[in-house]
């Protein structure tokens, strides 16, 4: 019984992720597809729970859908959610070419999934109930990924000098 | 584990990759870009969970925090690029864009 709900949320979840990816691909206003990534994030974050990722899951809603998605609605705010129709301008050649190209990725990624199948897709490990908690993945940073948990910091740093550098106003650039 | 084996949501996974792609490939806009790639990264993230769930190890979910802080930082550059564009009043159009091109 358990296992019907589980399949019932799944395929619900699943089927939200890609209506709402679909919708942030084909909606004419920024504004509504980034609304779309919302629904898209939010989704995904319900399957991380059902793989069990419950720290992961958090920060996809905190981090994600929160702090990334407000700061992406500000900008399409501040510059006005121009319409942009997704086939529309551009030759009709380039926007063949651009289907074709992202079918033949699914179709590839699809082969080679149904090779490996019946190998190692199946029987899933066990786990304790603590796996993914903050603690557990708290203590993988602090010891086995101390290096990439202090160049994610590096990152994070760089990324923000770079965002104030380029949002200081072009004066020289103007004069010139 | 209940409900569907991880295959399923490799599957999954690579679906929501293609349609990101398309994305990327498709619109001009350079918001709707960045939108279609934070789909690509999402699908990319659900792969590394899906495997750190089926070998039972955890390091797919911290490669996965990683990929996160990278998208934020990704977003942060990006979002400043097209507002420094916008204020330079250069079209918003990522067809139109190519000063750099050789």
């Amino acid at each position: 019984m358990g296992n019907v709900l589980v399949w019932i949320i799944w395929l619900l979840a699943a089927a939200g992720c890609l209506a709402t990816g679909v919708a942030v691909v084909s909606l004419t206003n920024p504004f509504y597809s980034a609304l779309a990534l919302i629904g898209n994030l939010a989704s995904l974050a319900v399957l991380f729970l059902l793989l069990s990722a419950e720290f992961l899951a958090a920060a996809q809603v905190l981090v994600y859908a929160g702090a990334v998605m407000v700061m992406f609605l500000f900008v399409v705010a501040y510059l006005g959610g121009r319409a942009d129709a997704p086939w529309a301008g551009g030759p009709p050649l380039l926007r063949t070419a651009a289907v074709v190209a992202a079918a033949a990725l699914l179709v590839e990624v699809v082969v080679v999934l149904g090779l490996a199948w019946g190998d190692n897709l199946t029987d899933p490990a066990d786990v304790s109930g603590s796996f993914g908690s903050p603690g557990e993945v708290g203590e993988l940073f602090l010891t086995d990924h101390l290096l990439a948990f202090e160049i994610t910091s590096i990152v994070l740093l760089v990324a923000a000098v770079g965002g104030v550098v380029l949002g200081t106003t072009p004066e020289k650039e103007d004069a010139a | 584990m209940d409900g569907p084996d991880v295959g399923w949501y490799l599957i999954l996974a690579a679906i929501l990759f293609g349609i990101g792609s398309l994305g990327v490939m498709l619109r001009r806009s350079p918001l709707v870009v960045l939108l279609s790639l934070e789909i690509m990264l999402n699908a990319a993230n659900l792969t590394l969970i899906a495997f750190a769930r089926q070998h039972g190890s955890l390091s797919g979910q911290v490669f996965a925090l990683a990929v996160m802080a990278v998208a934020a930082a990704e977003v942060a550059i990006g979002l400043g690029l097209i507002v420094a564009m916008a204020r330079r009043r250069i079209v918003l159009d990522v067809d139109e864009a190519r000063a750099l091109r050789g």
